[in-house]
């Protein structure tokens, strides 16, 4: 196919509304599988899922994509971070030295005009120090002007306090706010709401409690006992909402896995059909053309591999042994090339073979595979580029659903796993629809965008008898 | 003179099998069953035949398409008859096929140029060279000025250039025979003697052998010296064309030069004589004389026991039948 | 007043193509009487098949316009419904097309297929139209035993004449043969002219006769039509045509034909015929005709020479010959 051809082609191509509409969804996803590629290279994409946590510590657990507030009434909070060792978050720090105590006051002022309370609430130290550990007290400071200590403990070198669910401060917090109402909360209100709640009765139900809308801050106080002590902290208030995806069980930004999702999907889907047309291509070649017993054992082999179930296969296969996607891909590859495609095209090999041209080659000596490979692949070639394109979607499918199963590669982020760790959590039982709709909703574009052009393709290549 | 001898040709035979299913045998189609004759060199020769003839079968089977079944066939003094692919290279280059599709036998998807560098590629002649090849060879099809058409694909050719084009394909190697299997049918008629003259042109020039397969007898004057007529598989008369048109001795040969029409307003009023029936089935051939049922001088007895042999009857005039034996 | 059994007027048939609009049928006149047989003679891509369509209206999806007078004795078929035209079909128009061998139902026995037009058009009984068919078979050349058997059981030959047959059985006022016999060979062919050249004598029907082959066209032509590019170029009797053709179209295209029993020496026309889709403005065969000169660039007019031939060609306006 020459550059000519090729042009000739898509010029066609465009003629079909449908066409220019698939080609702009596969321009979309070229592009974030070429923004993924280079944003987030393979590495660090492997790394920060597979670390998960570690590495999103920041971020909250299942927090809805941060464009869900537009739509919302409530407006549900973004996070707060603040961190000593970064002046511009707002942290403060004094140090009072003394001879060799000194003094350390760290205060984290913010405001919170959110509609919803915080998702989580922590805090994490680093400390230095050589023999005693640095002593603390933890203050919480209400717009109302109400003061909570949250806590008193020693600093170790790296430390963290999660706030939300220390247990004694949540029965300390509920006793404080019952006495403050005058009545019993009767259910066990966690930290993250009782620190932040209106102290009326709306506090009574959960479905009332209210956010006390001003300015927070928490002032930590601190006795360091060597000259060269010193600690840094980073308070985080984790808010509802994260970034254009949200956030998964593992605290992981949807974005890396739904941006990677794509390059891997397609490169996965292209390869896949490729492999597969090419190689029933040439299969189906040989078995027309040498006939007798090539074409028999071809054919016998062929109709063994159709009769096999293919996904049940597939899904043993993947029960028994993990499999990176790279191997499934080979898997795949060799479970379908003598699939049914074969007996297409060896039907239509065997037309091309009588054809007069052939039989031309034939007499000034083309050999063999000569007239296989350049002979009779080339003329059927156009007619098999319109299924090419189409399966790409059936295979794109294929990977998301041994994914879903739970019988994908464990460690590559790809739509289908997102999926497959959103049913594993329930995502639909507590709401979270973002955490499924996003990556069907690439898929079902993805495999739509390759219909609409092979599609068209197949209405250029092979055109009904009714068009003139 | 032996050494004026191109082509040679003895009791050559190629039958068919019919077979049912994958393992059992059901007959054999013998679409040519003992032809022999002797071609030489820049010589041409009509082979004409109606469909199911044999004729070209016999044409695909001198050029090796098909293994033959019996007999021999003798190129220049070697015996081709049984060589594999790998010897059969060399006589590959010797000789040419034109065919009756022009289109169907330009590949689609090659351009003019890739058609003809083909055959020089397999024959591994050098680029240079080829190029020199394919410049000429255009020219000499007048297929100009060559670098308009060297870069098109058949699609954009009339039917008379990609005729063209297939006898500029079956020159490049230069060849020493050509067989044409009906050169010119699907070509319209005032296309077909402009193409009959110039593959004429180029025989003469240079000094080729063409077996010019054809269900035209009208076309064979024009075309070339001798004329074989074929029937069921067997050549059943061999003469120079104007022997052979002036005084057909075979009833098949009378049959077909009587049939035949000129265009002439007559024609209409007049009932012609046809022979009966049909051309007989290749797999059970009736014995004795294969045109015996359809004869009119048919002897009962003679014509349906034994199959006549060759026989001489004026100097190159030979025949097969009992009238003459 | 001796009425035509068909005359056709002003003719046009053109069909959309994605290439363009293609004039196969460019306003084409001429007229057939009872019992005559009109050849229409010229090369593939003249339109003498889209002719043929016009005239019995079997026209593909893609027409664009068609407009004209074909009147059938008294009748205008152009200012006929679908439904009438159906009618028409078959009763009084009947065609065999071109390889029309492929054309049977492998799954039905020939005897049933050839007794179909009676069953639809007339609403005979099949038992009737079995037996009816019998004799068209029989008619044709076909023994009535073949009536029972398949078409794959039937030479080619056999199967053109059991097609011959369907086109006859309704008693048509009109047969059109597209291309009758050229996938058949010679001995084959020369029967089936037999044939027809004895049922032509024996019913005085009126045949149209389409063909490439001048030769084969002689043998049954009373009336030849020549057409060139979508236009007739030349109407005459047999008997001036085939001895002296007058079109410089037809002068060369009987040059290029070789025959059997003369030693004539063949000519070829250079170049090939214009596209369908933009032909030449003024007369399309001027640019491959050796006597062209100004005048060509204008389309000449059909000119009546002795009032039964007509020539398309500026050099008989005057009436007389040239050369």
């Amino acid at each position: 196919m020459s550059v000519k051809q090729l042009k000739e082609t898509f010029k066609q191509l465009l003629a079909y509304r449908s066409a220019i509409v698939g080609l702009c969804i596969l321009c979309f996803i070229m592009g974030l599988s070429i923004y993924a590629v280079i944003a987030i290279p393979y590495e660090e994409a492997i790394r920060a899922w597979r670390l998960g946590e570690d590495v999103s510590i920041n971020n909250p657990r299942n927090a809805s994509p941060s464009w869900v507030n537009f739509f919302l009434k409530k407006k549900l909070p973004e996070t707060i971070i603040m961190d000593t060792l970064k002046k511009e978050s707002g942290a403060k720090k004094k140090i009072v030295e003394g001879e060799t105590i000194s003094v350390i006051r760290i205060e984290f002022p913010f405001e919170f005009n959110y509609d919803d309370f915080p998702s989580e609430l922590n805090l994490f130290f680093t400390a230095n120090y050589s023999e005693n550990a640095p002593y603390i007290t933890i203050d919480w400071i209400k717009p109302n002007g109400a003061t909570i200590r949250l806590k008193e403990m020693a600093v170790k070198k790296t430390d963290r306090y999660y706030i939300s669910i220390d247990d004694e401060l949540a029965k300390k917090l509920r006793l404080y706010l019952s006495e403050k109402v005058g009545q019993e909360i009767p259910y066990e209100i966690p930290p993250q709401i009782s620190l932040f709640a209106v102290e009326d009765e709306s506090i009574l139900k959960p479905e009332t409690v209210q956010v006390l809308k001003g300015k927070y801050k928490m002032v930590i106080d601190g006795i360091l006992f060597e000259k060269q002590s010193d600690i840094n902290s980073r308070l985080v208030v984790y808010g509802k909402v994260f970034g254009l995806a949200g956030t998964d069980h593992l605290r992981r930004d949807l974005m890396i896995g739904l941006l990677w999702g794509a390059p891997i999907a397609v490169s996965f889907g292209i390869l896949a059909s490729i492999s597969i047309s090419f190689l029933q291509m040439i299969i189906a070649a040989v078995s027309a053309w040498y006939g007798k017993w090539a074409d028999m054992l071809l054919q016998k082999a062929t109709e063994f591999f159709m009769i096999l179930p293919f996904l049940p296969i597939l899904m043993m296969i993947a029960i028994f042994y993990k499999l990176s996607i790279w191997v499934l891909l080979v898997v795949v590859i060799a479970l379908s090339i003598f699939g049914s495609g074969v007996k297409t095209y060896r039907a239509m090999f065997l037309q091309v073979k009588e054809l007069p041209y052939i039989e031309a080659a034939q007499t000034y000596g083309a050999g063999n595979l000569r007239i296989i490979f350049r002979y009779m692949i080339p003329k059927v070639l156009p007619t098999i580029i319109p299924s090419l394109v189409l399966s790409v979607s059936s295979f794109v499918f294929l990977e998301a659903a041994l994914a879903i199963l739970g019988l994908g590669d464990p460690v590559v982020p790809t739509w289908g796993k997102i999926i497959n760790d959103a049913y594993t959590k329930g995502a639909l039982h507590q709401g979270y629809y973002y955490w499924v709709l996003e990556p069907s909703f690439l898929l079902v574009l993805t495999s739509l965008g390759f219909a609409l052009v092979g599609f068209a393709l197949d209405k250029i290549f092979n055109p009904k008898l009714s068009e003139m | 003179m032996s050494e004026q001898i191109l082509l040679s040709v003895k009791e050559l035979c190629k039958y068919f099998e019919l077979r049912k299913g994958l393992f059992t045998k059901a007959g054999y189609v013998k679409a040519v069953d003992g032809v022999s004759f002797d071609l030489k060199k820049g010589d041409a020769v009509s082979l004409v035949g109606e469909s199911g003839s044999g004729k070209t079968t016999l044409g695909k089977t001198i050029l090796r398409l098909y293994e033959p079944t019996k007999g021999t066939i003798i190129f220049e003094g070697k015996d081709i008859t049984n060589l594999r692919a790998r010897q059969l290279l060399e006589y590959r280059r010797e000789t040419g096929l034109v065919q009756q599709d022009p289109y169907g036998a330009l590949p689609p998807f090659m351009t003019i140029r890739r058609v003809l560098e083909e055959p020089l590629i397999i024959h591994k002649i050098p680029k240079a060279e080829r190029i020199k090849r394919i410049y000429s060879v255009l020219e000499e099809v007048r297929l100009t000025p060559v670098e308009d058409f060297i870069g098109k694909y058949p699609h954009m050719l009339s039917g008379g250039q990609q005729q063209r084009l297939v006898i500029a394909r079956a020159m490049i190697l230069n060849p020493k025979l050509i067989v044409a299997d009906e050169p010119v049918s699907m070509l319209d008629a005032s296309v077909r003697i402009e193409i009959l003259t110039l593959l004429k042109e180029i025989q003469k020039k240079h000094g080729l052998s063409v077996i010019y397969i054809t269900h035209d007898l009208s076309t064979t004057r024009y075309f070339s010296e001798w004329i074989y007529i074929m029937y069921a598989g067997k050549i059943v008369e061999k003469a120079p064309t104007k022997v052979l048109l002036k005084n057909p001795l075979h009833p098949y040969s009378q049959a077909l030069l009587t049939i035949i029409p000129d265009p002439d307003a007559e024609n209409r009023f007049r009932i012609k004589d046809v022979p009966p029936g049909e051309p007989p089935s290749l797999v059970n051939p009736p014995e004795g004389c294969r045109f015996h049922p359809r004869c009119i001088y048919f002897k009962d007895g003679v014509c349906n026991k034994k199959d006549p042999e060759e026989i001489e009857v004026e100097k190159d005039h030979f025949v097969r039948c009992w009238l003459y034996g | 007043m001796v009425k035509h059994l068909l005359e056709v007027k002003n003719l046009y048939t053109y069909f959309k193509t994605r290439k363009g609009i293609v004039r196969a049928v460019d306003n084409v006149a001429f007229t057939v009487e009872k019992g005559e047989t009109l050849a229409v003679i010229g090369e593939s891509g003249c339109g003498k098949s889209s002719l043929a369509k016009s005239i019995i209206r079997l026209l593909p999806r893609n027409i664009h316009t068609y407009k004209g007078e074909i009147y059938l004795g008294n009748e205008d078929l152009m200012k006929l419904d679908e439904k009438k035209m159906n009618e028409v079909r078959w009763a009084k128009i009947s065609m065999v097309s071109q390889a029309a061998q492929n054309s049977l139902n492998p799954v039905i026995k020939v005897g049933q297929q050839v007794a179909e037009p009676l069953v639809i058009h007339e609403g005979i009984d099949k038992k009737t139209a079995l037996e009816r068919a019998r004799k068209t078979l029989s008619m044709v050349g076909i023994p009535e035993a073949f009536a029972e058997r398949y078409p794959f059981e039937l030479s080619g030959g056999m199967k053109q004449r059991a097609i011959i047959a369907m086109a006859l059985i309704t008693d048509p006022d009109l047969i059109i043969l597209d291309e009758p016999t050229s996938a058949l060979d010679v001995l084959t062919q020369a029967s089936i002219m037999n044939m027809l050249k004895t049922i032509k004598k024996e019913t005085s029907k009126t045949f149209m006769f389409i063909t490439h082959d001048i030769a084969v066209s002689s043998e049954l032509a009373d009336k030849v039509a020549v057409m060139y590019a979508g236009q007739i170029v030349e109407l005459a009797s047999a008997e001036e045509f085939y001895n002296k053709p007058l079109h410089p179209y037809s002068i060369k295209l009987m040059a290029s034909v070789p025959t059997l029993r003369t030693d004539k020496k063949l000519e070829f026309i250079p170049g090939a015929p214009p596209s369908l889709i933009d032909p030449p403005k003024g007369c399309r065969f001027a640019e491959r005709c050796p006597w062209r000169f100004e005048k060509c660039m204008d389309e000449p007019p059909l000119f009546p020479i002795d009032n039964r031939s007509f020539v398309k060609c500026w050099l008989y306006e005057s009436k007389g010959s040239f050369k």
